[in-house]
């Protein structure tokens, strides 16, 4: 078999964003849950990729792209709040950044 | 030679997304990050995407990761702690996830006809010339938008991080 089913890029992408939530919920470092939202960021912009292979349209990527400028600007300004939330706190675990939860 | 390939990367990714996931240390973690990224970049040149290969090398493994990495020096964040997790997570958690995926892999193998085999060099249309014409004639809108967006990006980020001068 020399080719690929594109169906394997699809569901390598639903693998990944499966990692991605799990790293989400289980990891207890601020750092490490912003890194698993860029997981999930990363494996739709695979999807994206896929679906214009699919089609045959560059559209698709236009997307992936703009995904990409997004995440560049949440990035940055994500880490700045988690700057923000260091200087005030001290710490970088979730468990004790609570004062919003009821 | 395509599937090798797509093996090789593909195997790279999770392997690599799972060390994301398990291990303690957030530096760790981010260099698994940037294997993921890479090994995307692979493949999205296989499906033709040129210009996201090299954007995806440039703006995600190099600006954003660069970011991560000099914020968890900065913040010299150590290894988590253990323990708070929910007993619904622990019990339920990687049952569903793994439910998750096989829902994703039947819905993918059943409900979507005739998916193309893919096929290295056989659309061309990702290169910067013809991503460049569509995102400044089609997409010129947003584009523009998009630039908006990432100027109040900066001053967020600079009016966040700045020392309060009194």
């Amino acid at each position: 078999m020399h080719h690929v089913p594109l169906s394997w890029y699809l569901i390598l992408s639903a693998i990944l964003f499966a990692l991605g939530i799990a790293g989400f919920i289980y990891r207890k470092n601020i750092i490490t849950v912003f890194m698993s939202i860029e997981l999930m960021l990363n494996a739709v912009n695979l999807s994206f990729v896929a679906f214009a292979y699919q089609l045959r349209q560059v559209d698709g990527q236009i997307y992936a792209f703009f995904v990409m400028v997004v995440a560049a600007a949440e990035a940055a300004v994500g880490l700045a709040i988690i700057l923000t939330v260091f200087k005030n706190r001290k710490t970088l675990q979730i468990d004790e950044i609570d004062s919003m939860k009821l | 030679m395509d599937t090798i390939l797509f093996f090789i990367f593909a195997i790279i990714a999770v392997v690599c997304g799972l060390n994301l996931v398990l291990q303690k240390h957030p530096i760790s973690s981010a260099l698994s990050l940037i294997g993921v990224m890479g090994s995307l970049a692979v493949l999205y040149l296989m499906l033709g995407a040129e210009f996201l290969a090299a954007a995806q090398v440039i703006v995600y493994a190099g600006a954003i990761m660069v970011l991560f990495v000099f914020v968890i020096m900065l913040l010299n964040a150590g290894s988590e702690k253990p323990g708070g997790k929910s007993w619904f997570a622990q019990i339920a958690g990687i049952p569903l996830l793994l439910a998750f995926i096989a829902v994703m892999g039947f819905v993918i193998e059943t409900f979507l006809p005739a998916l193309r085999s893919v096929r290295f060099g056989s659309f061309a249309g990702g290169t910067a010339r013809e991503i460049g014409r569509v995102l400044f004639t089609e997409y010129l809108l947003p584009f523009e938008v998009t630039s908006v967006l990432i100027l109040i990006a900066i001053l967020g980020a600079v009016v966040l991080a700045r020392k309060e001068i009194d």
